[in-house]
C-alpha cells in the first residue's frame, strides 16, 4: 500500500477551514447546550410540576432517539414551521438541543447530590426553592459536574461529524469532498481522524487545568 | 417595706402575657411511626426552653416541626398568635401556605443544626449576609454591616474572611449562629448544637449561648449537656418516646424529679 502524500500535503490546509467550521458549531451549540440544560437541569430540580413533567419528556425523547434522526426532524422540521435558516443554523441548532438535554441530567445529578443539610440551612434563613438553588446549590454543584460536562463537550465535538449528511461543511463533510475529488479514502479518514483526536485531547487538558483550579470545599 | 407598698402604685394584676409561641398537640408521624404523640407547651418572649430525654426521643423532631423543616402531621403551632405553616379553612381542613409565605414564616425562626450546615462555599461573612441580603432585602452594605456586628458578638470578627473548611468546629458553629442572629428572628432553635463538636471545643459554644440567654434572646435548646441545661434553662422539658414526661424548672427537675422515667434518665446521664 502506497500512500498519496501529495494529495495529503494539499489536503492539510483545506481541512484545518472545515475544523474550524467544526468548532464554531461545537462553540455555539456547546453555549447554548449548556445555558439551555441548566435551565432545564434547574426547572427538573425547583420548577411547578407540569414544567417537570415536560422536561422529562423532552429529556427522555432526546436520549431515546438517534442524533441523526433529530438533526433531520430540525433541518425539515424548522421550514415547515416557517422558517428557512439554512443548514449552518439547523445543525447548530440540532446539536444544541440535543446536547442541553444531556446537560440538564448532569446539572439534576450534581445539585441533586449536594447534601441535604445545605438546602435545610438555607431554608432555615427563609430562602425560596429558587433562591437556594442559585445562590446554594449550583455555585457547590459546579465542580463535581466539570467531568461530566466536559464529556458532554467531546461527544458534541464528536457529533459534529454527523452535520455533513445536511451538507454542512465541517470538517467531516470538507473531507468527503477531498474523497470525491481525488477518490483518496484512507489518508483523508485518517488524516480526519488525526484532526478530531487532536482537538478532542487540547479539550481535555484544559478541562483537566479547569477541574484542578476550581475550588474544593 | 409597708409604707412605700401603700405609696406605689397598684401593681398591675398578673396576666401572663400571650406566649410568643404556643404549641397544641404536635403530632409526627413516618408512615406507621409515630415520632411525636401530641406535645403541646408555651414559650415566653425572653425564655430559654430546654428540651432534653434519651436519643430518640423526638426532640430534635420538635423543632424540626416548628419553622417546618418537618411538615407536621398534626397539630398546631402559633408564633405571636399566627399560625404557623397554613391554617384550617373554612371547611376544617388544613390550608398550607404557600411556599412564599412559608419562606417568611421561616425567617421569624433562627435554626442552628447540629452540624454547623454552613455554607461551604462562601466565606464566614458571606455565610452571614447572604440571609439578610436575599431573603430580607437589604442592602450589601447594611447586610455586611449587620453581620459583621453578629461576627463580632461571637467573637469571630478577626475569622470573618475565612471559609467554613478553613475553621474549627466550634468556630463554625459560632458562625452559624451569627447566620441566625443576623436574621433578628424572634426566637432561635438549637438543635444539638455541640453534639458534632470535639470535647475541648464545646465550652466556646455553650459561653455563646450562655451570653445570649443572659441577653433575654428567646430560645429553645436541645441538648444532652446537662450542666448546661441546669444553668440556662427558664423551664426545662424532659421528653421521651415522643410524649413530654415532665416540664418544670430545672432545679426541680434535677433534684426531685417526679416521673419515674425523668429519674432513670438523669441517672443515666449524670452518671456518665
Amino acid at each position: 500500500m502506497t500512500i498519496d502524500w501529495a494529495v495529503v500535503t494539499m489536503a492539510i490546509p483545506l481541512l484545518a477551514q472545515g475544523a474550524l467550521t467544526s468548532l464554531k458549531i461545537a462553540a455555539l451549540a456547546g453555549i447554548l447546550g449548556l445555558a439551555g440544560g441548566v435551565a432545564l437541569g434547574l426547572i427538573s430540580l425547583g420548577g411547578p410540576a407540569p414544567a417537570r413533567l415536560v422536561v422529562r419528556g423532552y429529556v427522555d425523547f432526546i436520549r431515546g432517539t438517534p442524533l441523526l434522526i433529530q438533526i433531520f426532524i430540525v433541518f425539515f422540521g424548522l421550514p415547515m414551521l416557517g422558517w428557512r435558516p439554512g443548514e449552518f443554523i439547523s445543525g447548530v441548532l440540532a446539536l444544541s438541543l440535543n446536547s442541553a438535554a444531556y446537560v440538564a441530567e448532569v446539572v439534576r445529578g450534581a445539585v441533586g447530590s449536594v447534601e441535604r443539610g445545605q438546602s435545610e440551612a438555607a431554608k432555615s434563613i427563609g430562602m425560596t426553592r429558587g433562591q437556594i438553588l442559585v445562590h446554594v446549590l449550583l455555585p457547590q454543584a459546579i465542580r463535581p459536574m466539570t467531568p461530566a460536562l466536559t464529556n458532554d463537550l467531546i461527544t458534541l465535538v464528536k457529533n459534529t461529524s454527523l452535520l455533513s449528511v445536511i451538507s454542512v461543511y465541517e470538517l467531516t463533510r470538507s473531507g468527503q469532498a477531498i474523497i470525491a475529488s481525488h477518490f483518496v479514502p484512507l489518508e483523508i479518514f485518517a488524516l480526519l481522524a488525526l484532526y478530531y483526536y487532536v482537538i478532542i485531547s487540547c479539550l481535555a487538558y484544559v478541562s483537566r487545568q479547569l477541574e484542578r483550579r476550581l475550588p474544593a470545599w | 417595706m409597708v409604707s412605700t407598698a401603700l405609696h406605689a402604685p397598684a401593681p398591675p394584676l398578673a396576666v401572663p402575657a400571650a406566649p410568643l409561641l404556643s404549641v397544641r398537640s404536635l403530632r409526627k408521624s413516618y408512615g406507621a411511626r409515630e415520632i411525636l404523640k401530641g406535645i403541646s407547651f408555651d414559650l415566653a418572649r425572653g425564655e430559654t426552653l430546654v428540651l432534653i430525654g434519651p436519643s430518640g426521643s423526638g426532640k430534635t423532631t420538635v423543632l424540626r416541626c416548628l419553622n417546618h423543616l418537618e411538615t407536621p402531621s398534626g397539630g398546631e403551632i402559633r408564633l405571636a398568635g399566627e399560625s404557623v405553616g397554613g391554617e384550617p379553612g373554612p371547611d376544617g381542613r388544613w390550608r398550607p401556605l404557600g411556599e412564599a409565605a412559608l419562606a417568611r414564616q421561616r425567617r421569624r425562626f433562627g435554626f442552628v443544626f447540629q452540624r454547623f450546615n454552613l455554607f461551604p462555599h462562601l466565606s464566614a461573612l458571606d455565610n452571614v449576609t447572604i440571609g439578610p441580603r436575599r431573603t430580607l432585602g437589604l442592602s450589601r452594605a447594611e447586610a455586611e454591616a449587620r453581620a459583621k456586628a453578629q461576627l463580632a458578638r461571637v467573637s469571630l470578627a478577626e475569622h470573618m474572611h475565612k471559609r467554613p473548611s478553613q475553621l474549627s468546629g466550634g468556630q463554625q458553629q459560632r458562625v452559624a449562629i451569627a447566620r441566625a442572629l443576623a436574621m433578628e428572628p424572634e426566637l432561635i432553635l438549637f438543635d444539638e448544637p455541640t453534639s458534632a463538636l470535639d470535647p475541648e471545643l464545646v465550652h466556646e459554644v455553650l459561653d455563646v449561648m450562655r451570653g445570649l440567654a443572659r441577653e433575654g434572646l428567646t430560645m429553645i435548646v436541645v441538648t444532652h449537656e446537662m450542666r448546661f441545661a441546669r444553668q440556662v434553662a427558664d423551664r426545662l422539658i424532659v421528653m421521651e418516646d415522643g410524649a413530654i414526661v415532665e416540664e418544670g424548672v430545672p432545679e426541680a427537675i434535677f433534684t426531685d424529679p417526679s416521673d419515674p422515667r425523668t429519674r432513670r434518665f438523669l441517672t443515666h446521664v449524670l452518671d456518665r
